[in-house]
């Protein structure tokens, strides 16, 4: 399921309007997974506070949606684009793949929330598609 | 037997009394199709589903959609014993409409982001973790007859 032209376009239109909200983004979608799905918690043994609100959650919801800034502009080869963060993610965090789809849904979920008119169906799938392909790439030197 | 907590049955009550079921069904099945395209292979006889906005304005697929939302509010009813409540239900989608039961989970998580865009910061985490555990609950009760 690979992007089709009209998909990039419908990925960069949506992160046009969303980009501003991105750190509170990618601190309410880490600080949900979370607490929707408790075993992803086991990530993050090392923090001392895992509350939505914490430091540590928001300044790493802040990172997440980095790289996924970093996708937006290396959409047209994302397995390239991402070879750094293939790699961290490969040797030294080890996250489970499964986890990739746990997060991307929490993702669109909190967009859902805060942006509810622009995340029209024909959105959602580019952002699917997006979110799948880029999961893809992070997996890509597992293994 | 499943376990509610006083907030998580609370919840599910107060989603289902607040959604607009003649919105919120059609919205919900709509997206499934248009985000998971491969679901329209039980709907071949809905008619125009060969775009997004086919789809939307089609009012087979409306008229399901507020279907599926009665299916749930029967769930809602019966929050103490969804599978016997499902028993016949899961019959039909199994022996019947032969669906994948894969495609429950993926018509699960459209509801969840049409009812997140409904709700917006009202369907905080807790709010959003006992939705989906009230739907993992319909899932698997809609599994149980498979054979």
């Amino acid at each position: 399921m690979s992007l089709t032209d009209k998909d990039k376009a419908a990925v960069k239109a949506l992160w046009t309007k969303i980009s501003k909200g991105a750190d509170a983004i990618g601190a309410d979608a880490l600080g949900r997974m979370l607490i929707v799905y408790p075993q992803t918690k086991t990530y993050f043994s090392h923090w001392p506070d895992l509350k939505a609100s914490s430091a540590p959650v928001t300044k790493h919801g802040k990172k997440i949606m980095a790289g996924v800034a970093q996708a937006v502009a290396k959409i047209d080869d994302l397995t390239s684009g991402l070879l750094d963060l293939s790699e961290l993610h490969a040797f030294q965090l080890r996250v489970d793949p499964a986890n990739f789809k746990i997060l991307a849904h929490c993702l669109q979920v909190v967009i859902a929330t805060m942006y509810p008119n622009e995340f029209t169906p024909e959105a959602h799938v580019a952002l699917d598609k997006f979110l799948s392909n880029l999961a893809l790439a992070l997996s890509e030197k597992y293994r | 037997m499943v376990e509610w907590t006083d907030f998580e049955r609370a919840t599910i009550q107060e989603i289902f009394s607040k959604i607009d079921s003649g919105v919120v069904g059609p919205a919900a099945l709509s997206r499934c199709l248009i985000v998971y395209p491969w679901t329209q292979r039980y709907f071949g006889s809905f008619g125009n589903l060969y775009n997004a906005a086919a789809i939307t304005s089609n009012p087979k697929v409306a008229a399901h959609g507020k279907v599926v939302i009665g299916g749930l509010e029967k769930a809602v009813k019966n929050m103490d014993d969804i599978k016997t409540t499902y028993k016949d239900l899961s019959v039909l989608h199994s022996d019947k409409l032969r669906v994948d039961p894969d495609n429950f989970n993926l018509l699960a998580d459209c509801l969840t982001i049409v009812v997140a865009s409904q709700m917006g910061q009202a369907f905080t985490p807790d709010v959003q973790a006992a939705f989906q555990k009230f739907l993992a609950v319909v899932v698997a009760s809609l599994r149980k007859q498979y054979h």
